[in-house]
C-alpha cells in the first residue's frame, strides 16, 4: 500500500501539514505536496473508476499526463469536475470527490460492465444503438449519458466566483518549459540580448534532472537550476512563469500561455487563471517526454505506475506506492527507479527486463544494490483488483501460456520507454520522424512548423527533441505486448487506455474490422479521446494498430496533435469579459434617466434603448398605448441619440452621396432635409435615413441606429478602396450629439416654450427643413422631419448637455402632459403612417421597389450602388412579394412574420405560400390590429382577402389595403 | 445655459494604478493631407503643435495633436476653446481640402496613472509596451471596444473610447486594475 516514508521529499515541508479531505474523510499531507501525493502518502491509492467498465483506477503518473486520477475539487461556486490529482497542489482544507462510481468508489454497480466487457468491444456504441433509428433519442443517449461521462458538472445555477484575466504579450523568444533545456535556451538567448519568456507548467523548475540527481556543468542539478532560474529572473529581458502552460501553438507565433494565479491558493484576491496570448518571434518547445507503459495483462490495476513517476513521488514528496515493488521495463532507464526506491528503503522485489541480455552501468548499480535482474522476462498479468498484490512472471518471448513464477509485492513501476513530448512543434503543422532504435517519434527538423517568412518558429531542445541522455546505456527493446505472442485471453486484459478503458484487443479488432487509418481507429475505439488526450496510450496504441495492419509505425503515423496540451478554463477564455462587462453596453447621455423611470428595456445592437415607460402596475402594452395617446394628442418625446450621424463633407461630396443613395441627394438644398434609401451592389436595401444639407459641399446623414458603424465603414470603403481620388471626407458624429424628439401637436409650444431665437413657425421652419440656433439656452440643430407622422422636431445638442436638455424638454412640457415614449410607440406609429423599417421590412433579399418606394429612386441618375442590381430579371419580375397594409376582418392582430400558406407544396416539400407579415402591431389610434406585408403582386391585389397563419394552426381572415392606415395626406406633420 | 457633463463624472478608482476621468476635453477630429502646409497652419494655429509623425503626439503651448491615421488627426484643446478653434482652423484650411469637426462630447477620456499601468494597459490591448516612448499614440482595441492611447509621461496614460462605451471602459480596467491582479511583465521603466 502507498505510504510516506519516513525521511526525504524535496518538495515537501513537514513542519506545515496541511489537512484536506477525500469522499468526506480527513487526510493529512504537506505543504509542497500535489493532490496525488498526499492521498498516496495517506495510503488511498484508489482514486476512481475508469469510463466504461468503472473498473478501480488509481495514480499512473506524476503530472499532467496523468489518465486516471481526476477527481470534483472544491465545492459550491468553487466546485470543478475532472481535476487532475497530479497536477493539483494542495492546500489546507482542500476538498476532493471521486467520480463516476455508484453507490461508492469502494462498490460500484457499475463495475459489472467489467464482467460483460465481451460485450462492449471497441465499436461498441456504434454497432449496439444504430437500430431502431429512434431509440437512440429515447433511450439510449438518456440511458448513455447516465452511465457514462466523468464527473458531474456543477450544479446549473452555481456562478464561478473566482475572477480571471487574460494579458497581450510580445518576445523574440519564447521557452516552454522550465526543465535543464529550457533554462539552458532561455540564459542563451536571454544574454543574446533577446526578450524571453520563460513558462514553465508546474511550479518547479528543473524537470526529470533534478529528481535524477543529475550534475550539469559539474554542479549538482538542484544548485544548477536555482542559479539559473535566479539568473533569468534578474534579467531585465526575462519573465520567468511557473505554474503556467503553454497551451497551444498556432500561426505566425501566436502562443496561447495558460497561468494558474492562483488555485492553489483559492480564495485569495487574486485572478484565478489569466491567459497569456502571446506573439513570440520563436517557441523553444523544452517539454521533456512521457514514460510509455507496457502492455501486460493487469496494467489497470492501481499500483501499476510509471516507472519514472514512482522515482518522482519517492523523491520529491516521500512517498512510495508499495512496500514491495517490482519495476519493469525494457530500457535502462527504469533501473533508476529501482535504486531510488532502494536508497529510500523500499524493498524492490526484482526488476523485470524483457530484455534477453542486461548489462551496462545501471543494471550494474541495482545488482549490486542485490536486487535480482531477471532478464528476458515478461510480467504475464497482475494479480490483485482493487490493488496489486502480486504478478505472475513468464517468458518474455512466449505467448504467456507457462508461468514460470509469482512474485507478490503491492505496487509495480513500469517504463516501455519515452515518447518525446512533441505537441508544441505539432501543433502548427511541424512533422515528426521515426527514431527506431529508441522507437520515438522525433521532430524532423527539416519539416518544422513555418512562419510568416517561411522559416520554421519552434525549435525543439532536450528531451523533446528525442535526446533522452541516455547515452552510454544500453539500447532498450521496442515492447508492444508483454509477453511478445501474448495470446488473446491476456490481450483483452492489457489496457491502452485506461481512462476510456481501450485495449489491446480492441484496436486489433478495430484493425480486423478495416479501420486502417489511425484517425478512424482513435474514434472508433475512442483510444485516446479521454481527457489526457492519449499522452500514455497513443504511441502503444498505434504500435499495436501497425502490427496489426502489418505495416511499419511510421506509416501508420500519429493522430494529429491539437491545442490545448491539458484542458484550460473557460473562465480563462473568457478573461474578464463576464458579469457586467461581457460585452460592452452602449449608453446614450440620458441613459441614466431612462434606467431611473423604471424603463423596460431592448437591445439594439450594443445600445439599450427604452422599449417603453411602465407605470406602477402597468402592462408593457398599456404602457405603449399611453405613450402613443398622449404624442398623438398631445406632446411626446422620444431618446433618438442612437440614430446614426455621418458627416459627409469635400468638395465631391454631392457626387458622393448620389453614389450612396438611390435619390438625388446633389440637388439638395442647404437648410433642408430629404429622406433617402441605401442599397448594397446587388440593389438589395442596406440602409435608410433623413440628409440633412448642412453646407454648399457639406451633408450630414442619418443612419439607422443600428446602422452607424456599418455605413460609415461602407462609406470609407468606397472612399478608400475605389473612390480614392474623390475629394470626400467622412466623419462619425454619432456620438456628439444626443438627439431628442419632441414630436405631437403641442411640440412647437414645448420648444417655444423653452425659449429658442429660431423661428419654429410653419412657414419659417417647413417640414423637411433644418435650422441651426439655440434652444433653451443650448446650442441646438432643430430637423423638422416625422417618424411618427405628427408636427415633430428632431432636436441635435451635444451629448454633454444631453440630459440638461432632455430635463429641460420634460419641464417645459410638463403643461402638455408630456411624456417619453419607447421604442414600440415608435414603431407602432410609423407603421400607422406606413412608413418602413430597416430589418422589418428589409432582410437583406428587398430592392426599394417591393416596398413601392419608387419614387425615392432616380431615373436621372447615370448611377448610385445597385443600380445594376435592380435590373435583373428577378428584380423587375411582377411576381415579386410586394409591401401591402394588412387589417384583418376581425380587427385581431396578425403574429409578426406570419405566412399566407396556399395550397400544395413546392419543389422542396414545402408548403406553398404568397407572402408573410413584416411588421403587426395593435394600434391604439385605429383601435385595431394593423400590419404590414409583403404579398405576392400585393399592390394589384388591394381590397381582396387573404388569410394568414394565426396561433396554433388557425387561419385568420385580412384584407389587403393600403399601407398608409393614418393621415394619407400627411396634413398632421404639416401644421 | 446648462452645464456640460463628462461622461464619467466618477470618483477616481485605485487598484494597482490609479484611474481618473479626464473630464470635458475638447477633441477635434483633423482629415486631410497631413504633408500639406495648410494643414500644419490649422494644427499650428488649434494647438501650437506640429503635425505628428505616424503614431506620435505634439505638444504645444495650447494643445496637443495625436496621429490617427494617414489622413486623420486628433486635436486635443481646452474644452472651452474648440468654437474658436475651429473658427482659426477653417481660416488656415482656405481653400485646401480639409475637415475639421468637433468630437469633444462623442469621446471619454481615461488616465491610467503607475508603475503597473503598462501591464494593465496590456491585459486589454494587444499592443507591445515595451519600447512605448513617452509621446506614442497607438489605436487599438481595448477589450472589445476601439481606443486610442497614449503615453502623457513615464508613469501616466491616456486612454480615450466613444462616449456611449465609457461605463464599460471604465469597469473593464477597473476589474483587471484591482490589487491581487499585478503581473510584473513591464518592469523596466
Amino acid at each position: 500500500m502507498s505510504h510516506r516514508l519516513p525521511a526525504g521529499g524535496r518538495l515537501i515541508d513537514r513542519s506545515r501539514p496541511l489537512d484536506f479531505t477525500f469522499n468526506g474523510r480527513t487526510m493529512r499531507g504537506f505543504a509542497g505536496d500535489t493532490l496525488a501525493a498526499a492521498m498516496m502518502g495517506a495510503g488511498q491509492t484508489l482514486v476512481g473508476r475508469s469510463f466504461k467498465y468503472h473498473r478501480p483506477r488509481g495514480v499512473v503518473a506524476a503530472g499532467a499526463e496523468e489518465p486516471n486520477a481526476l477527481v470534483g475539487l472544491g465545492e459550491g461556486q468553487r466546485f470543478e469536475p475532472n481535476q487532475r490529482t497530479t497536477t493539483t497542489e494542495l492546500f489546507a482544507g482542500l476538498k476532493a470527490e471521486s467520480q463516476n462510481h455508484w453507490p461508492s468508489l469502494d462498490f460500484d454497480m457499475g463495475a459489472i460492465n467489467s464482467k460483460l466487457w465481451r460485450f462492449f468491444p471497441a465499436g461498441f456504441y456504434y454497432k449496439t444503438f444504430i437500430q431502431p433509428r429512434a431509440f437512440w433519442k429515447h433511450v439510449y443517449e438518456p440511458i448513455v449519458r447516465k452511465t457514462a461521462g466523468l464527473g458531474k458538472a456543477p450544479h446549473p445555477e452555481t456562478r464561478d466566483v473566482d475572477r480571471y484575466e487574460q494579458l497581450y504579450a510580445f518576445c523574440d523568444v519564447l521557452v516552454a518549459g522550465g526543465g535543464v533545456a529550457g533554462l539552458s535556451a532561455a540564459l542563451g538567448a536571454a544574454r543574446a540580448g533577446k526578450r524571453v519568456i520563460v513558462m514553465e507548467q508546474t511550479a518547479h523548475f528543473g524537470g526529470r534532472a533534478v529528481v535524477d540527481g543529475a550534475m550539469i556543468d559539474g554542479m549538482d542539478a538542484d544548485t544548477w537550476v536555482s542559479g539559473a532560474v535566479a539568473d533569468l529572473r534578474g534579467m531585465d529581458n526575462v519573465t520567468v512563469l511557473e505554474r503556467t502552460m503553454v497551451a497551444g501553438v498556432h500561426d505566425h507565433g501566436y502562443v496561447l500561455g495558460y497561468q494558474r494565479v492562483a488555485d492553489h491558493e483559492p480564495g485569495a484576491d487574486k485572478p484565478r487563471h489569466r491567459l497569456w496570448r502571446v506573439r513570440a518571434g520563436e517557441l523553444v518547445s523544452a517539454t521533456g517526454a512521457i514514460e510509455r507503459p507496457l502492455s501486460f495483462a493487469g496494467n489497470d490495476i492501481p499500483g501499476v505506475m510509471l516507472a519514472s513517476a514512482v522515482r518522482d513521488y519517492v523523491v520529491n514528496w516521500a512517498v512510495s506506492p508499495g512496500r514491495r515493488v517490482v519495476v519493469v521495463t525494457n530500457n535502462d532507464d527504469a533501473y533508476r527507479t529501482a535504486l531510488a526506491l532502494h536508497a529510500a528503503g523500499v524493498t524492490v522485489a526484482a526488476v523485470i527486463d524483457a530484455r534477453a541480455e542486461v548489462t551496462g552501468d545501471l543494471p550494474a548499480k541495482v545488482r549490486a544494490a542485490g536486487i535480482r535482474v531477471a532478464g528476458g522476462t515478461a510480467i504475464r498479468h497482475v494479480e490483485g483488483s482493487k490493488a496489486v498484490t502480486g504478478v505472475a512472471l513468464c517468458r518474455f518471448d512466449s505467448d504467456g501460456g507457462a508461468v514460470t513464477e509469482t512474485l507478490p509485492c503491492d505496487a509495480v513501476a513500469m517504463s516501455g520507454g519515452w515518447s518525446p513530448v512533441v505537441h508544441l512543434w505539432s501543433h502548427c503543422g511541424g512533422k515528426l520522424t521515426w527514431d527506431a532504435p529508441r522507437a520515438l517519434f522525433r521532430p524532423d527538423p527539416a519539416r518544422p512548423p513555418l512562419g510568416h517568412d517561411g522559416q520554421g518558429f519552434v525549435t525543439c531542445v532536450g528531451a523533446s527533441n528525442g535526446d533522452l541522455g541516455d547515452e552510454g546505456e544500453a539500447p532498450m527493446l521496442p515492447v508492444w505486448l508483454m509477453p511478445a505472442q501474448a495470446d488473446y485471453a491476456l490481450r483483452s486484459k492489457m489496457w491502452l487506455d485506461p481512462q476510456n478503458d481501450v485495449k489491446v484487443s480492441d484496436v486489433q479488432l478495430a484493425a480486423r474490422e478495416g479501420y486502417a487509418s489511425v484517425e478512424h481507429t482513435k474514434r472508433y475505439t475512442t483510444l485516446g479521446m479521454a481527457t489526457d488526450q492519449g499522452k500514455l496510450s497513443n504511441i502503444n496504441g498505434l504500435a499495436i494498430l501497425s502490427d496489426a495492419l502489418g505495416q511499419p509505425i511510421p506509416q501508420t503515423g500519429t493522430t494529429t496533435f491539437r491545442p490545448p496540451y491539458t484542458p484550460i478554463s473557460l473562465g480563462a477564455i473568457t478573461g474578464e469579459a463576464r458579469g457586467p462587462i461581457f460585452q460592452p453596453l452602449r449608453r446614450t447621455p440620458m441613459h441614466a434617466w431612462h434606467e431611473a423611470q423604471g424603463t423596460y428595456w431592448e437591445p439594439v445592437g450594443h445600445w439599450r434603448r427604452p422599449y417603453c415607460y411602465p407605470r406602477t402596475g402597468e402592462s408593457h402594452a398599456d404602457a405603449v398605448i399611453r405613450e402613443i395617446n398622449q404624442t398623438r394628442n398631445s406632446v411626446g418625446m422620444l431618446d433618438a441619440s442612437t440614430l446614426g450621424k455621418i458627416l459627409v463633407r469635400g468638395p465631391d461630396a454631392g457626387k458622393f452621396m448620389d453614389m450612396l443613395y438611390t435619390n438625388m441627394m446633389s440637388t439638395l438644398k442647404v437648410g433642408k432635409c430629404r429622406y433617402g434609401l441605401m442599397c448594397n451592389e446587388n440593389g438589395f436595401l442596406s440602409d435608410d435615413g433623413v440628409v440633412a444639407r448642412l453646407s454648399e459641399d457639406s451633408f450630414l446623414c442619418h443612419t439607422t441606429s443600428g446602422g452607424a458603424d456599418r455605413i460609415h465603414a461602407w462609406m470609407e470603403d468606397w472612399l478608400q478602396c475605389e473612390w480614392w481620388d474623390w475629394k470626400v471626407h467622412v466623419v462619425n458624429l454619432t456620438e456628439q450629439f444626443a438627439q431628442i424628439a419632441v414630436v405631437g401637436p403641442n411640440a412647437r409650444k414645448v420648444l417655444e416654450k423653452m425659449g429658442t431665437d429660431i423661428d419654429l413657425s410653419r412657414e419659417a421652419l417647413p417640414f423637411m427643413d433644418w435650422r441651426e440656433g439655440t434652444v433653451g439656452g443650448v446650442r441646438a440643430r432643430v430637423f423638422r422631419i416625422s417618424f411618427s407622422g405628427e408636427l415633430s422636431y428632431e432636436v441635435a445638442v451635444p451629448a454633454s448637455q444631453g440630459q440638461a436638455f432632455w430635463t429641460a424638454v420634460a419641464e417645459a412640457g410638463a403643461d402638455f402632459g408630456i411624456m417619453p415614449y419607447g421604442t414600440e410607440a415608435l414603431h407602432v406609429m410609423r407603421a400607422e403612417k406606413g412608413f418602413i423599417m430597416i430589418g422589418d421590412e428589409t432582410d437583406g433579399t428587398i430592392i426599394p421597389q417591393d416596398l413601392n418606394l419608387h419614387w425615392a429612386i432616380s431615373k436621372k441618375k447615370e448611377d448610385f450602388l445597385g443600380k445594376r442590381g435592380m435590373e435583373r430579371s428577378n428584380m423587375i419580375s411582377p411576381d415579386r412579394w410586394k409591401l401591402v397594409g394588412i387589417e384583418t376582418l376581425d380587427g385581431s392582430v396578425l403574429e409578426d412574420g406570419a405566412l399566407a400558406p396556399l395550397p400544395g407544396t413546392n419543389a422542396n416539400g414545402q408548403r406553398e405560400t404568397q407572402g408573410r407579415i413584416t411588421s403587426s402591431y395593435f394600434s391604439p389610434t385605429l383601435g385595431k390590429g394593423i400590419a404590414m406585408a409583403l404579398v405576392h403582386r400585393g399592390p394589384d391585389r388591394m381590397g381582396d382577402e387573404i388569410e394568414f397563419q394565426g396561433k396554433g394552426g388557425a387561419r385568420v381572415k385580412a384584407r389587403i389595403v393600403d399601407p398608409v392606415f393614418y393621415d394619407k395626406d400627411g396634413e398632421k406633420q404639416n401644421v | 445655459m446648462s452645464e456640460a457633463v463628462s461622461a464619467l463624472p466618477h470618483a477616481p478608482y485605485s487598484g494597482i494604478v490609479e484611474l481618473s476621468e479626464a473630464g470635458l476635453t475638447g477633441m477635434i477630429t483633423l482629415r486631410g493631407d497631413l504633408a500639406s502646409a495648410p494643414v500644419a497652419a490649422a494644427v499650428l494655429a488649434a494647438t501650437g503643435a506640429a503635425v505628428p509623425d505616424i503614431r506620435r503626439l505634439t505638444m504645444g503651448d495650447s494643445g496637443k495633436a495625436a496621429w490617427m491615421s494617414p489622413d486623420e488627426l486628433l486635436l486635443i484643446v481646452p474644452y472651452g476653446d474648440v468654437s474658436a478653434r475651429l473658427q482659426s482652423m477653417s481660416a488656415a484650411f482656405g481653400d485646401a481640402f480639409a475637415t475639421a469637426a468637433d468630437v469633444s462630447d462623442a469621446r471619454a477620456m481615461i488616465s491610467v496613472t503607475g508603475a503597473q499601468a503598462r501591464d494593465v494597459l496590456a491585459k486589454i490591448c494587444p499592443v507591445d509596451f515595451a519600447d512605448f516612448a513617452v509621446g506614442e499614440v497607438r489605436r487599438t482595441r481595448a477589450a472589445q471596444v476601439a481606443a486610442a492611447l497614449w503615453r502623457e509621461d513615464e508613469e501616466t496614460w491616456s486612454i480615450i473610447c466613444f462616449r456611449s462605451v465609457a461605463h464599460y471602459m471604465w469597469d473593464m480596467v477597473q476589474t483587471v486594475a484591482r490589487p491581487g491582479s499585478e503581473v510584473g511583465l513591464y518592469r523596466k521603466s
